[in-house]
C-alpha cells in the first residue's frame, strides 16, 4: 500500500486548488451560510459495477497515471523546477503557488551547498523501454476467471511498471537508469469492495500474489516485488474505489472507499461543509486506504489526530474472509484493538476497502506565523513548553538552521522595491539589532485554525511561550514559505537527480529529552560517513522537529549530496541510510513514526519490538494469510 | 634531479630558516634522492612530520570559484580520492600560491575579527599546495601559526625555539598577556624564499611519486615538513615509531619568565562556550542527576533535601578544581626550572601532539597517561601549556589537599579531587559522576587521569581501574556526546624519581605522607641526574569506534538518562577491555633505555658479572626486544660500551664498575647483621628490577610460551597451551592480558619465538630449537622471579594460614615467612619480598577461587581453601598436570 505521507507534496497551503476551497469555504462562513447542503451522490450504494456502468473515474488519478504524473519522478508531469534560459531556477506549472516564480538566490544556494556545477548534467532516459520490461506471465485460466468478473485490468508494460515502485530514491534511480528485477503481472483496478472480495477470492484459488496499490507515494520499498516471487503478482490497484459512501452528520463521521486520494477525500468533503484535517504531506497522490495500512500522521494532527485517532471503522479483504467490527463506536473494551492489527499491516494481511473515519466541520478561519530563534537549542526548548501547556497549534514545526537556508534560498523574486527594502530591513533587525547569527538562527513555522477569535487567542499564547525563549515573531509569509517547502522538495529531488545530486528524507520519533542530542548525532553520522565513503562535499544533513506530543517529538531529517566521482551512489547513500538509522535508534529514537517500515527497515524490527512482539505479528499473519497471498514480504 | 641542488637547497635552508634539526627526516625526504644538506643548516631550524590525517579539516571546504578552475574539482577530486585530504589556500597565499601549483581551490573562511590575522584564536588558517601531477598525489599545505605561535613559539614546535635563536631581535619585549588577550599583530606575508622552497618541493613531489605535505608557518618561513613516502600512517604507525622532539633544549635557551607569561590562546572544543569553574559547580548542583539523588537520599534519611544540597555543596567544594591562568603560568616557571635541574632532556613526539590538537577540536578527549612517577601529575599540563592546547583537568587522590599550599596551587592548576574510596556513598558518586561528566560534555577541557589508579611502584604497568573510565565513556553511551577520543600516553622515565622511596615501600617501609615539607625535604634530588624522559602521545582513540557493533544501546534508551544505572554486564566487559587495551597502547609506545636492559641482564648475573660479557648480553637483548616489538631509545651511532656506561654513570646508586665487574650496589652489607644484609640486598635487586620490569610487558607473551614449555610434562601443543594458559592466569594480576584472548596470546608468543628462531613447531609440537635454548633459557630466568615468588607465597599461604585473615597480617605474614628463608639462604628470591607482588598473589588466588574473599564491615577478609591452594602449587611445581580444557583448535 502507499505510504501516506511521503516526503513530500502539498500540505498546507500547498496545493491552489485547496488553497481556493479554503478560502471559499471562509467566503461561504463569513457570508452566514456555514454548510452547504448534502449532494445526492453521497448514498449508500452497493457497488459502481453493478450500475451497469464500469464507474468513470472521478478522482483526481487517472486510471492511466501516467497521463498526468511523471513516470520517473515526483508529482504532476507539469510541475517541476528548471533551469531558465538565464540559468535562474524556476517552478513550472499553474498547480502551486510557486508555479511560474523565478527564484534568484536558488542557483547559488544549490553551487554552494553541494558544490553542484550546472555544467555537470546527468539525463534520465527519456521514456520507457518497452523492451526491459520483464514479460507479464498469467495463467489464462485465471484470465478467464478475472474476465468474468468484469473487473478492468490490464498488463500494459507502463501500467505495470508505475506499479512496481514507490519514491524511494533508490526505486528512481532505478527508473531513470535501469529496471526493475521483477514487476507485477498484471494491475486490476476494482471499483468496490465486492470487487475486491472476487479478486481475493481468485487469488486463493489459483495462488496468486496480491500487492496492494494506493497512492503509489511508499517510501518504504513496500511497493517493490519481492524478486523471488514465482507466482503471478497481481497490482490491486484501489484507485477506483474512490467514492464517499456516505455522510453522517449526526456523528460527525464519513464512511468512504479506501482508494480515495487525499485532496478529493477533501474536497468532495468540503462539499458538505467537512473535513478530516488528516493532511500528511504527500495528500495530493496518497489514499487513504494507504493511511490505514502505514499508520500515516497528517501535519495537523495536534488537532485532528493522527490515523489511528481518526479511524471509526474499517473492512478489510483477507484471504480468511472479511474483517470488520459490528458497530461504530468511539470506543471499545473487547480485548485488543484488533483494528491495530490492520493499522501498519503495510499491505500483508490483506485490503482495506472501506473506512469509517470522523469528519469535522470546516475551520473557520486558517492563520500562518513564524519564530525566529537564537538557536536550535532554544527552540527546541520552546516547542517542548509548548506540548507541555498542550498548546500547540495545528501545526508547529522547528527547522534548523540549514533548512532556514533552504527554505530562504526558494524565496522567489521579489515584486517591488518595497518589499526588498522591508526584507532587508527585517533582516537588519534580526541579526544586527537582535544579535542572532544568520548561520546559527532557526525558525519554527505556525498553523493555527479555527475560530477567529480563538485562533487570535491562541497565538497570542504561542507568542507569549516562544518570547521567554527568546523567540521573535517572523511573520506569515515565512511560515506560509515553511510549509510550502515541505511538498516541493520531493520535486527538488528531481531536480538534484539532474546535477549529481541525490537526496532523501527520514524520520523518526524521540522523547522530548533526547531530540538534541539525537538530531545532533544524526547530522554528525552523516556528514562522517558521508566522508568516511569518499564523498567530494559535505553533504546537505538537516533536521526540523515536524511534530508535538506530550512525551517526545517526530524529527524529520533531510539529507543530499553531490555524488560526483563516486561509482555507484545509490550503495553508498544506502550504507549512510543505514548508519543514520542506527544512529538514530542508538539513540532512542523509534524505527518509524510513520513513514512505515516496508522492506527498507525490516532489519531493525526484532531489535525495535522485541522477538516476542515479532512472533506475535507473525502470528496474526499465519491465521489470517496461510498460503501468503498477500505476498509483499512487508514488516516481517 | 636537476631542481633541487645542493647549492639551492643550502640557500634556501639559509635565507629563509627552514627549520629541522631532525636529520633523519630530511633523509627520508632528500638523501634518498641524492641531496645532501649539511647538517649545521637544518639545525637552524625545526622539522615536523605531520601525518595525512591532519590534512582532513580542508576535505569539505568548499571550492573557491575565483581560483579555482573547472580542472581543480576534478583535480580535488582525484586528491582526495588518492590520499584522503584535499588541498585548499585560503586568503592572501591564494594568489601566490595559485600560481605556482596551477590549480589551487580555497576554502570560504569567515573573516577574522583580529586584524590581519586569519589564524586568531583557535583554528590557524591553512595554505595547502597541491600537486596531482604525473603519478604524484600530494598536498603542500602552508600553516601559518597563530599569533600567538608567532611570537612566543610554543615549545618545540618548528621554528619555534629555533627561530628565537635565530631571529632573537624579532622577538620584542612581552608583555604579560591572558589567553583572551589582544593578539600582537601577525606578519603573515608569506616570504619569497620559503615560498620558492616549497615550490621546488612541490616538483619533486611531482618528479617522485611521493606523498609529501610541507606545513609551513608563513611569517618567518619556518618549514615544517612532512613526508609519509610511501606509507600510509597506519603501517607508519605500526612500524616505524614518531621522531621525539626535546622541549628542554628550547627552555634552557629563552627565558622561563617569558615562557611563563607567554600569550596563551589555546585550541579548544569546537562546540565550547566558554565558563568559569564555578558555573561548572552550579552546573553540577543543579543536574538532574545530582538532584534525584538528592531527592532519594533525602526521602530515605527523612531529612530535608536542604542539608543534603549543602552536603552536596561541600562535596563540589572538596572536589572542584579552581583552574586560573596565573597558577598555570606559576607552574611553567617553575617546573621550567626543576625540570632543567633534575632531567636532561624532555622529549615528546610532536605528531601525537599534532594530532591529540586536532582531537581537542573535535570531540571531547580524556587523557590516559601512565603513571610511574608524581612528576607524571603536571607534566601533560606542563606539555600542553607549551604546545597552545586546552589544559587538561586532572583527577587527584584527595591526599594531594593534605599538602598545604601547594594543594590549593594544584587545584588552581586544573586538578580535581577525589577520595580514594567512596564506593558507598551515594551522594559523593553522584556528585563526583556529574561533575566529571559535565566538564566532559560541555568540552570544557581535556579531561586527564590515571588508568592504573595509582604510581607504579614496580613500573609494571597496573591492572586498570575502571570507575573513572567508565563515568567518561558514559555519556557516549546516552549519545549526550557523538563521540569521545581516548589518548593512551605514555611517559617513560630512563631513571624514576622515586625509585628508592618505592623500593624501601615494597619492603614495607611505609610511604610518607603528601605533605609540604616532605615535598620541601625532597629538594635535595635536585642536585641529581635523573636522564631523560619520554612523552609518546598516542593515537588518538574513538570510543565510537571501540564500541561500534558492541554496545546495544537498549538499556539506555529504556530508562530516563539522569537517573543512576549500574552499567549491564555487556557495558562492563567493554569498560574493562576498552581499559585494557588502552593501558596495552601505553605499554606498546614506552621507550625502554639500555639500562633496562642492562638491569634485566644482570639481574640474571648476580652477584657480579663481567663488564665485557654484560655489554655482549645488552647487544643480544637489545636485537631479542626489537624483535619482541621493544621500543628502544638507542641511538644509531651509539656503541653499546657508550651506551652500557652511561646507564650505570646514571644508575650509580644501583650498579656499579669494581674491577672490571659490574656488581649491585648494596652498601654497608658487611658489616650488618645477617638481616640487615638481606633487607640492603632486597633494596638493591628491588630497584634493580624496577627498570627490568619495563621490560617485562613487551617480552611476557612469548616469555610464558618459554616457561611453559619448561613445565610442561612434553612438548605436544596443547600441553604447552594448558601451562601457558594457566600461568597467564595465576600472572593476570601481574602483567596486562587483554581479558579473554588466551589463544592468541600463545599464538603471538609462539610466533615470536619462532620470528627468533627459538623454537619450531609443527603440526602436534612445540620444540626449542639447538639455536634457541640460550633464548629460552633466558625468557624462563627472567621471569623466574615470578614463578618462585608467587610459589613462595603460596606455600605460606597454604601452611600457615589456616583462619581468616586480612590483608594487613598478610603482608607482614608473608615477608617475614620470605625473609627468614632469605636468611637461612634456602631460596634467592629477594622479589618475593615484595609487596605488590604478594599483594597480586593473594587476588590471582581469589580469582582462581583458591581463596574466599569477604567484605566484613572492619574491611575485606581472606580464607583459605588449603587444598585447592597446595593443587595450584602442585601444578606450578609440575607435579601434577595442569587440569584446563584444552582449546578446540590450536
Amino acid at each position: 500500500m502507499a505510504a501516506a505521507a511521503g516526503e513530500a507534496a502539498g500540505g498546507g497551503g500547498g496545493s491552489p486548488s485547496s488553497a481556493r476551497r479554503r478560502l471559499r469555504i471562509i467566503s461561504g462562513h463569513l457570508r452566514g451560510s456555514p454548510r452547504a447542503p448534502g449532494r445526492g451522490a453521497l448514498s449508500p450504494s452497493p457497488c459502481k459495477a453493478q450500475d451497469g456502468s464500469a464507474g468513470p473515474a472521478s478522482g483526481s488519478i487517472p486510471k492511466k497515471r501516467q497521463e498526468l504524473l511523471k513516470w520517473n519522478g515526483w508529482g504532476y508531469n507539469d510541475s517541476k523546477f528548471i533551469f531558465n534560459k538565464k540559468g535562474q531556477a524556476e517552478f513550472t506549472g499553474k498547480r502551486y503557488r510557486l508555479g511560474g516564480m523565478v527564484l534568484p538566490t536558488f542557483k547559488e544556494w544549490i553551487e554552494k551547498t553541494f558544490g553542484a556545477s550546472l555544467e555537470h548534467k546527468t539525463t534520465s532516459r527519456a521514456s520507457l523501454n518497452v523492451n526491459d520490461v520483464p514479460p507479464s506471465i498469467v495463467n489464462e485460466e485465471f484470465l478467464q476467471d478475472l474476465r468474468a468478473t468484469k473487473i478492468s485490468y490490464s498488463q500494459d508494460a507502463e501500467d505495470r511498471v508505475f506499479r512496481a515502485h514507490g519514491h524511494c530514491l533508490h526505486e528512481i534511480f532505478v527508473l531513470r537508469e535501469g529496471m526493475f528485477k521483477r514487476i507485477p503481472d498484471i494491475v486490476v483496478w476494482p471499483v468496490c469492495h465486492e470487487d475486491v472480495v472476487k479478486i481475493v477470492e481468485l487469488a486463493c484459488k489459483h495462488n496468486l500474489c496480491i500487492i496492494p496499490f494506493g497512492g503509489g507515494t511508499s517510501v518504504s520499498s513496500a511497493l517493490e516485488c519481492p524478486e523471488e516471487e514465482k507466482r503471478t503478482i497481481v497490482s490491486l490497484d484501489t484507485s477506483q474505489m474512490n467514492r464517499i459512501l456516505w455522510i453522517d452528520e449526526k456523528n460527525l463521521t464519513a464512511c468512504v472507499e479506501a482508494g480515495i486520494v487525499g485532496q478529493d477525500l477533501e474536497k468532495q468533503l468540503a462539499e458538505s461543509g467537512f473535513c478530516t484535517g488528516h493532511e500528511p504531506d504527500s495528500m495530493e497522490f496518497s489514499s487513504l486506504g494507504g493511511w490505514v495500512a502505514t499508520r500515516a500522521s497528517g501535519m495537523k494532527k495536534n488537532i485532528y489526530g493522527n490515523i489511528e485517532d481518526l479511524v471509526i471503522h474499517i473492512k478489510m479483504v483477507t484471504p480468511r474472509g472479511i474483517v470488520e467490527k459490528n458497530c461504530q463506536v468511539p470506543r471499545m473494551s473487547t480485548g485488543p484493538d484488533i483494528h491495530h492489527f490492520i493499522m501498519g499491516s503495510e499491505g500483508t494481511l490483506g485490503v482495506v476497502t472501506e473506512v469509517t473515519i470522523k469528519i469535522r466541520p470546516v475551520p473557520e478561519y486558517q492563520k500562518y506565523g513564524s519564530v525566529v530563534f537564537p538557536n536550535f537549542e532554544r527552540g527546541v526548548a520552546c516547542l517542548r513548553e509548548v506540548a507541555k501547556q498542550r498548546c500547540a497549534p495545528a501545526s508547529i514545526r522547528l527547522v534548523d538552521n540549514a533548512q532556514f537556508q533552504f527554505g530562504h534560498a526558494l524565496k522567489p523574486q521579489v515584486a517591488s522595491i518595497f518589499t526588498s527594502f522591508l526584507d532587508g530591513l527585517k533582516k537588519f533587525y534580526i541579526t544586527k539589532f537582535k544579535g542572532f547569527d544568520p548561520n546559527i538562527l532557526c525558525v519554527a513555522t505556525l498553523l493555527f485554525e479555527g475560530d477567529r477569535e480563538k485562533v487570535l487567542q491562541h497565538e497570542k499564547q504561542v507568542y507569549d511561550i516562544a518570547t521567554k525563549f527568546g523567540g521573535l515573531a517572523a511573520g506569515e509569509d515565512n511560515g506560509q514559505r515553511g510549509y510550502m517547502l515541505t511538498f516541493v522538495i520531493a520535486y527538488l529531488r528531481d531536480l538534484g537527480l539532474d546535477y549529481y545530486v541525490i537526496g532523501e528524507s527520514f524520520e523518526t520519533s524521540v522523547p522530548w529529552d533526547r531530540v538534541l542530542d539525537l538530531c545532533r548525532n544524526v547530522k554528525e553520522r552523516i556528514v562522517r560517513e558521508c566522508k568516511e565513503k569518499g564523498v567530494q562535499f559535505a553533504p546537505l544533513s538537516t533536521c526540523r522537529v515536524t511534530q508535538t506530543y506530550d512525551a517526545g517529538a517526530c524529527v524529520y531529517f533531510y539529507f543530499a549530496f553531490n555524488y560526483r566521482g563516486i561509482s555507484d551512489p545509490i550503495h553508498v547513500y544506502e550504507q549512510i541510510e543505514r548508519a543514520a538509522r542506527e544512529e538514530i535508534l542508538a539513540n532512542g529514537g523509534s524505527l518509524s513514526h510513520h513513514h512505515g517500515v516496508g522492506k527498507l527497515r525490516k532489519r531493525w524490527m526484532k531489535e525495535s519490538i522485541s522477538d516476542v512482539g515479532l512472533g506475535m505479528l507473525r502470528s496474526v499473519k499465519q491465521y489470517v494469510d496461510p498460503n501468503n497471498i498477500f505476498g509483499n514480504k512487508n514488516l516481517l | 634531479m636537476s631542481l633541487i641542488s645542493l647549492p639551492s637547497l643550502s640557500l634556501l635552508a639559509v635565507t629563509s630558516g627552514l627549520s629541522a634539526n631532525q636529520l633523519s627526516l630530511l633523509k627520508c625526504a632528500y638523501f634518498k634522492h641524492r641531496i645532501l644538506i649539511q647538517r649545521s643548516e637544518i639545525e637552524k631550524t625545526g622539522l615536523q612530520v605531520l601525518p595525512p590525517p591532519l590534512l582532513h579539516p580542508a576535505r569539505f571546504q568548499q571550492p573557491h570559484r575565483e581560483s579555482a578552475g573547472p580542472d581543480a574539482i576534478e583535480l580535488r577530486t582525484r586528491m582526495a580520492k588518492a590520499s584522503g585530504f584535499q588541498a585548499a589556500v585560503p586568503q592572501e597565499g591564494q594568489t601566490q600560491a595559485g600560481q605556482g601549483a596551477g590549480a589551487l581551490p580555497a576554502p570560504r573562511r569567515p573573516p577574522s575579527g583580529r586584524a590581519g590575522s586569519g589564524a586568531a584564536g583557535t583554528a590557524p588558517a591553512r595554505l595547502y599546495l597541491c600537486c596531482a601531477g604525473g603519478r604524484c598525489r600530494g598536498a603542500v599545505p602552508l600553516l601559518p601559526l597563530p599569533p600567538a605561535e608567532h611570537h612566543h613559539l610554543h615549545g618545540g614546535r618548528a621554528g619555534g625555539g629555533r627561530r628565537g635563536r635565530a631571529g632573537g631581535a624579532q622577538l620584542g619585549p612581552q608583555l604579560p598577556e591572558e589567553a583572551a588577550g589582544a593578539a600582537p599583530p601577525a606578519r603573515r606575508r608569506l616570504r619569497l624564499p620559503s615560498l620558492l622552497l616549497l615550490l621546488l618541493f612541490f616538483l619533486h613531489c611531482r618528479r617522485h611519486s611521493s606523498r609529501f605535505a610541507v606545513l609551513c608557518s608563513a611569517p618567518a618561513a619556518a618549514g615544517l615538513l612532512t613526508c609519509a613516502e610511501h606509507m600510509p600512517w597506519k603501517e607508519l604507525t605500526s612500524k616505524k615509531r614518531d621522531e621525539f622532539e626535546d622541549i628542554l633544549e628550547e627552555r634552557r635557551l629563552s627565558s622561563d619568565l617569558r615562557y611563563a607569561m607567554k600569550c596563551y590562546t589555546p585550541v579548544i572544543y569546537k562546540g565550547l562556550s566558554p565558563c568559569k569553574p564555578n558555573a561548572i559547580k552550579s552546573a553540577v548542583l543543579h543536574s538532574e542527576q545530582v538532584q534525584y539523588v538528592i531527592k532519594q537520599l533525602a526521602k530515605e534519611m527523612g531529612e530535608s533535601p536542604d542539608i543534603i544540597q549543602e552536603e552536596a555543596t561541600e562535596i563540589l567544594d572538596e572536589m572542584g578544581h579552581r583552574m586560573q591562568l596565573g597558577a598555570v603560568r606559576f607552574f611553567a616557571f617553575t617546573l621550567s626550572k626543576i625540570f632543567k635541574q633534575l632531567f636532561q632532556r624532555v622529549c615528546v613526539n610532536e605528531e601525537g601532539m599534532q594530532r591529540l590538537q586536532h582531537a581537542i577540536q573535535e570531540h571531547p578527549v580524556v587523557l590516559l597517561p601512565s603513571h610511574r612517577s608524581y612528576v607524571d601529575f603536571l607534566m601533560l599540563s606542563y606539555l600542553l601549556y607549551t604546545y597552545d592546547l586546552a589544559l587538561p583537568v586532572i583527577a587527584a587522590g584527595i591526599d594531594f589537599l593534605g599538602m598545604k599550599i601547594v594543594g590549593e596551587l594544584l587545584r588552581r592548576a586544573g586538578a580535581f579531587f577525589m577520595r580514594r574510596s567512596f564506593g558507598g556513598n551515594r551522594l559523593y558518586w553522584a556528585v563526583f559522576a556529574e561533575y566529571v561528566k559535565t566538564m566532559l560534555r560541555s568540552g570544557y577541557a581535556p579531561i586527564e587521569f590515571f588508568l592504573e589508579g595509582t604510581r607504579s611502584r614496580t613500573a609494571k604497568t597496573l591492572t586498570p581501574k575502571f570507575g573513572l573510565l567508565s563515568i567518561v565513556m558514559e555519556p557516549f553511551f546516552k549519545r549526550e556526546v557523538f563521540d569521545t577520543y581516548l589518548v593512551p600516553i605514555s611517559i617513560s622515565y630512563e631513571r624514576i624519581l622515586e625509585e628508592s622511596l618505592y623500593a624501601y615501600e615494597l619492603l614495607g617501609v611505609p610511604k610518607p605522607k603528601e605533605s609540604t615539607s616532605g615535598l620541601l625535604k625532597a629538594r635535595r634530588i635536585l642536585s641529581d641526574n635523573f636522564g631523560t624522559i619520554h612523552i609518546y602521545v598516542g593515537q588518538p582513540v574513538s570510543l565510537r569506534t571501540l564500541a561500534s557493533g558492541r554496545i546495544n544501546q537498549c538499556p539506555y534508551n529504556l530508562v530516563p538518562r539522569h537517573l543512576p544505572q549500574k552499567p549491564s554486564e555487556d557495558i562492563q566487559e567493554f569498560v574493562s577491555d576498552v581499559a585494557y587495551k588502552m593501558e596495552l597502547l601505553q605499554i606498546e609506545n614506552m621507550v625502554l633505555s639500555p639500562w633496562v636492559l642492562v638491569a634485566a641482564v644482570l639481574l640474571q648475573n648476580l652477584p657480579a658479572m663481567e663488564f665485557e660479557l654484560l655489554i655482549e648480553k645488552t647487544l643480544w637483548l637489545k636485537g631479542l626486544t626489537q624483535t619482541f616489538g621493544g621500543f628502544i631509545e638507542w641511538p644509531d651511532n651509539l656503541c653499546a660500551k657508550k651506551a652500557v656506561l652511561s646507564g650505570l654513570t646514571l644508575h650509580s646508586n644501583i650498579a656499579g664498575l669494581v674491577d672490571g665487574h659490574v656488581v649491585l650496589n648494596d652498601k654497608g652489607v658487611e658489616d650488618g647483621a645477617v638481616g640487615e644484609i638481606v633487607f640492603r640486598h632486597a633494596l638493591a635487586v628491588l630497584m634493580c628490577a624496577t627498570y627490568r620490569n619495563q621490560l617485562l610487558n613487551v617480552f611476557v607473551r612469548p616469555a610464558l610460551v618459554a616457561v611453559a614449555l619448561q613445565m610442561a610434562p612434553s612438548f605436544r601443543k596443547e600441553e604447552v597451551y594448558s601451562c601457558f594458559s594457566f600461568l597467564r592466569d595465576v600472572f593476570s594480576n601481574e602483567f596486562i592480558f587483554f581479558p579473554g584472548i588466551s589463544l592468541k596470546d600463545f599464538e603471538e608468543g609462539c610466533f615470536l619465538l619462532t620470528k627468533c628462531d627459538a623454537i619450531q613447531t609443527s603440526q602436534q609440537e612445540i620444540y626449542p630449537t639447538d639455536k634457541g635454548s640460550g633464548t629460552v633459557s633466558f625468557l624462563s630466568a627472567m621471569f623466574r622471579p615470578f614463578v618462585e615468588g608467587y610459589q613462595l607465597i603460596f606455600r605460606y599461604l597454604s601452611k600457615e594460614m589456616k583462619e581468616a585473615f586480612t590483608e594487613k597480617q598478610f603482608i607482614p605474614g608473608v615477608r617475614n615467612f620470605v625473609f627468614q628463608l632469605l636468611e637461612k639462604g634456602s631460596t634467592q628470591c629477594y622479589e618475593a619480598l615484595s609487596s605488590d607482588m604478594q599483594k597480586n598473589a593473594l587476588s590471582a588466588l581469589v580469582q582462581l577461587g583458591a581463596v574466599k574473599k569477604k567484605k566484613m564491615p572492619s574491611g575485606f577478609t581472606y580464607n583459605v581453601n588449603q587444598e585447592a591452594v597446595s593443587k595450584i602449587l602442585d601444578m606450578f611445581d609440575a607435579r601434577i598436570p595442569v587440569q584446563k580444557p584444552v582449546a578446540a583448535r590450536l
